[in-house]
């Protein structure tokens, strides 16, 4: 099977909010697929319609073969799900949910599931109540990566871990992506977790999908960032095609320059002559900025 | 305490609703009961005779604590005498869900990073509960004496349910502090009201030790002695006790974490047991707890029930008015069956109360965000409502049962054939479930379909509940009084049981619960 997820043209509408507005997504099977968007984008509803828990007003969603919305109990026997805000109950242990959520998808790998409680060092005895926000999703991930599951749905898993719990989630999806059998899709707006672990992205803004495709592509359509020092006032380059954003500092210039235009700036500059130059690709902070921005006035870009 | 003031805005618009529904709630009920023994009891003769009837009925002393004369003040001071734990529980509750709730939600995390001083939440909140009492106290005090009653009696009475009220606040305060969790600061705050409940009735009970019911803050309540020689000097101790209490929450809440306690939490089971593999085992987890504490309420009021009887057959032979009281809320039969049949309403009206509890417990867990993960499984939506519905549907009847079982002991212990009242009583509270079974129907149809107004449930038993009670007593119009299912029930013990309106009542309730379930199955999760 090629694609672990398919959805074309979902649309959902909650009164007159049109939560999905026509949105795409497509996921191989065995990639890390990372769901970027801002807050309210339509990611967990894109979810949900991919979970059958809601049904979209049109287009249509296929997961790992199935109709989300018919197959609904089949197909779940198949994933693992772990929410953006996880409650727990309060009077069951952690140890007791992560044993229920995965029996009640079909089985727990329990040598994995040992494994991972030490790697999170999390305390399944304590009781739902008593759980930090950090530990409450602790407990998600570790039933959800325990479970015997081709695939894995995690709505901005990281959104209460400490930094060194982001790491040990970090490790612990690179493990599942070398080892290639299992599909990851990873909504978050945390960009350097979708940097450090995807294979491809797919970025939304207001119910519909903007960008797609792996990150070197996605690099491809950006401005690179360059800092040089320079022997001379940087004149004329501020008004070159493809240069924006230029400020100046004493000697130094910072700016960043469209990858089209780059030969021409690069031998503008040493005509002026250059003393250092750093250039680096773009941060997906970078380009995200850029997607979220173009609502905005063009003035503001100078 | 900086910011303060500005918490107790928060509160009284958080509360703007249920606050004054039960002040005025209480202060109706001491009116209404002046009436209602005008009514019963109008010359000083009949209430000589009703009181030489109970001044000496233990399961009366235990409820009403002790009657203190055989006056209009005096007869209504005793038959008011459960009033202050119901306050108590009021201000109990009031106090932690506006503490510890908060902090729960992570609240008071929020309120506190401002300016808002480190003992203002806490400080609210007993102030809100107590203004409250205080509200109430004046409100019975004024509503009493313009029913003619003489004006210290009327304040007396009042300051007892507030007296009551402001030292359960301040437990409500301590409890608050001591555990881990709301949940777990209202069961140790129950459980100091409960034990000051047994405390003031083993005294009131025994005249040998009458000083142990002074333990109990219920009893400084009582011996207040409103319309018999006002003891005002208690409301000082009330006071200075209130503000002990309130001292020792703020020392402790100094002492502990934001979200950490002062009594060490207990840690459970590393990994789930075997037989927690499913949506039903899940429940059956969520639902015990409160199917317990239901039932053994609902028997030990049973037991209460059946036991009085022995004092209503008395007051009936006696008086008239009563009878025909009895007669109108349960119908035919012998008047003693007529209170019995009465008592079994009262049941499956309660009993109701639970079954709604148990279906919205869906929506709950839906609205908590608890719901998702689960249906994220393999368990389907309908496994995982069959789960939560096998609760509704026979949680109540074993409730039922148990609570017919007890009141045919102890009413069994009155007429010396237990093992016929034992036959007769526990169908009879069977009978009531029918008209349950259509509560929690209704609460399952409004979980699928109009799941944000899932609330009208308890405003339907609210209307079943007064057309129960009121209704028949005013004798409303059949074709009003037949909305309600309870109507269509029989009146047992004594009248005739149908099969009809049983199964009809029954297939109506299945009927809507498919298409409840229907509903839920094809809606959004969560609506």
């Amino acid at each position: 099977m090629a694609e672990a997820i398919r959805a074309e043209g979902l649309t959902k509408a909650f009164g007159k909010v049109r939560a999905l507005d026509g949105l795409e997504l497509s996921v191989r099977a065995g990639e890390v697929h990372g769901f970027l968007g801002p807050n309210g984008a339509g990611k967990t509803t894109t979810i949900r319609v991919l979970l059958g828990l809601m049904r979209a007003d049109s287009g249509s969603a296929t997961l790992l073969g199935g109709d989300p919305w018919q197959d609904t109990t089949a197909l779940h026997r198949r994933l693992a799900y772990v929410p953006g805000d996880v409650t727990l109950w309060p009077n069951l242990t952690g140890g007791e949910v992560i044993d229920l959520l995965g029996r009640l998808r079909g089985g727990l790998n329990p040598r994995r599931r040992g494994e991972l409680i030490e790697r999170f060092d999390l305390d399944p005895r304590k009781k739902g109540r008593t759980y930090s926000k950090g530990n409450r999703q602790k407990v998600a991930l570790v039933s959800a990566l325990a479970s015997d599951v081709e695939l894995l749905i995690l709505d901005e898993p990281t959104s209460g871990l400490d930094p060194l719990m982001e790491e040990v989630f970090r490790q612990v999806i690179e493990e599942e992506s070398t080892s290639g059998d299992r599909t990851v899709l990873l909504s978050s707006h945390i960009l350097s977790e979708v940097e450090a672990l995807c294979d491809r992205v797919t970025i939304i803004r207001a119910g519909r999908t903007v960008e797609t495709g792996t990150l070197e592509s996605l690099r491809h359509l950006s401005r690179i960032a360059i800092v040089a020092d320079l022997a001379a006032p940087a004149d004329g380059v501020a008004s070159m095609p493809g240069v924006h954003d230029l400020t100046t500092r004493g000697s130094q210039v910072r700016f960043s320059v469209d990858q089209s235009a780059l030969d021409g700036v690069l031998r503008r500059l040493s005509e002026i002559g250059v003393r250092n130059l750093t250039s680096r690709p773009p941060t997906l902070e970078e380009l995200f900025l850029r997607h979220y921005q173009q609502e905005e006035p063009v003035g503001a870009s100078r | 305490m900086n910011g303060t003031v500005a918490l107790l805005r928060l509160i009284s618009r958080r509360d703007r609703v249920i606050m004054p529904i039960w002040i005025i709630a209480l202060t109706l009920v001491p009116i209404a009961y002046v009436s209602s023994i005008k009514a019963a009891y109008p010359d000083a003769a009949a209430r000589q005779q009703y009181y030489d009837i109970n001044a000496g009925s233990a399961t009366f002393t235990v409820r009403n604590g002790p009657l203190s004369g055989s006056g209009l003040g005096e007869l209504l001071a005793w038959q008011c005498g459960f009033i202050p734990v119901v306050v108590a529980l009021f201000s109990l509750l009031a106090v932690i869900r506006h503490s510890r709730t908060e902090e729960e939600a992570g609240r008071r995390e929020l309120t506190e990073s401002t300016s808002v001083g480190r003992y203002a939440g806490l400080g609210a909140a007993l102030i809100a509960a107590c203004a409250a009492d205080v509200v109430l106290a004046v409100l019975v005090a004024a509503g009493l004496s313009a029913q003619g009653l003489p004006v210290s009696g009327s304040l007396a009475l009042g300051l007892e349910f507030a007296v009551a009220g402001c030292v359960f606040a301040g437990v409500g305060a301590i409890a608050a502090q001591l555990t881990w969790s709301a949940g777990g600061a209202r069961g140790l705050g129950i459980g100091v009201l409960v034990l000051a409940f047994v405390v003031r009735a083993a005294g009131d009970t025994t005249p040998s030790a009458g000083w142990v019911a002074w333990l109990s803050p219920l009893g400084w309540a009582h011996r207040l002695r409103p319309f018999a020689g006002e003891r005002w000097w208690l409301v000082a101790v009330a006071a200075v006790v209130t503000a002990v209490l309130a001292a020792v929450a703020a020392m402790l809440s100094a002492r502990r974490d934001l979200g950490g306690a002062l009594l060490p939490a207990r840690l459970g089971r590393p990994a789930a047991k075997a037989s927690l593999r499913s949506p039903l085992a899940l429940a059956w987890r969520l639902h015990r707890g409160t199917l317990l504490i239901w039932t053994a309420c609902l028997a030990l009021v049973g037991l209460i029930m059946g036991g009085v009887a022995k004092n209503v057959g008395e007051m009936v032979r006696t008086n008239k008015s009563i009878a025909d009281v009895f007669t109108r809320l349960g119908g035919g039969g012998a008047v003693l069956d007529a209170y019995l049949s009465s008592t079994m309403t009262l049941f499956g009206l309660a009993v109701s109360g639970y079954a709604i509890q148990a279906t919205l417990k869906m929506r709950a867990e839906e609205a908590a965000g608890r719901a998702e993960p689960v249906l994220a499984t393999a368990a389907g939506r309908v496994k995982w409502s069959l789960g939560h519905l096998l609760f509704a549907v026979l949680g109540p009847a074993v409730a039922l049962a148990a609570t017919g079982f007890t009141t045919a002991i102890a009413y069994g212990g009155y007429t010396g054939d237990t093992a016929r009242e034992l036959g007769r009583l526990i169908p009879a509270a069977l009978a009531q479930l029918p008209a349950v079974w259509i509560l929690a129907a209704l609460a399952v149809g409004l979980t699928g379909f109009l799941p944000r107004f899932t609330a009208a449930a308890w405003g339907l038993l609210g209307l079943f509940l007064v057309l129960g009670l009121v209704g028949s007593a005013l004798r409303w119009n059949t074709a009003v009084l037949s909305v309600s299912p309870f109507t269509h029930l029989a009146k047992l013990p004594g009248g005739a049981f149908s099969v009809t309106s049983f199964g009809w009542l029954t297939v109506i309730a299945v009927a809507v619960t498919v298409a409840g379930i229907t509903a839920l199955r094809r809606r959004d999760v969560p609506a």
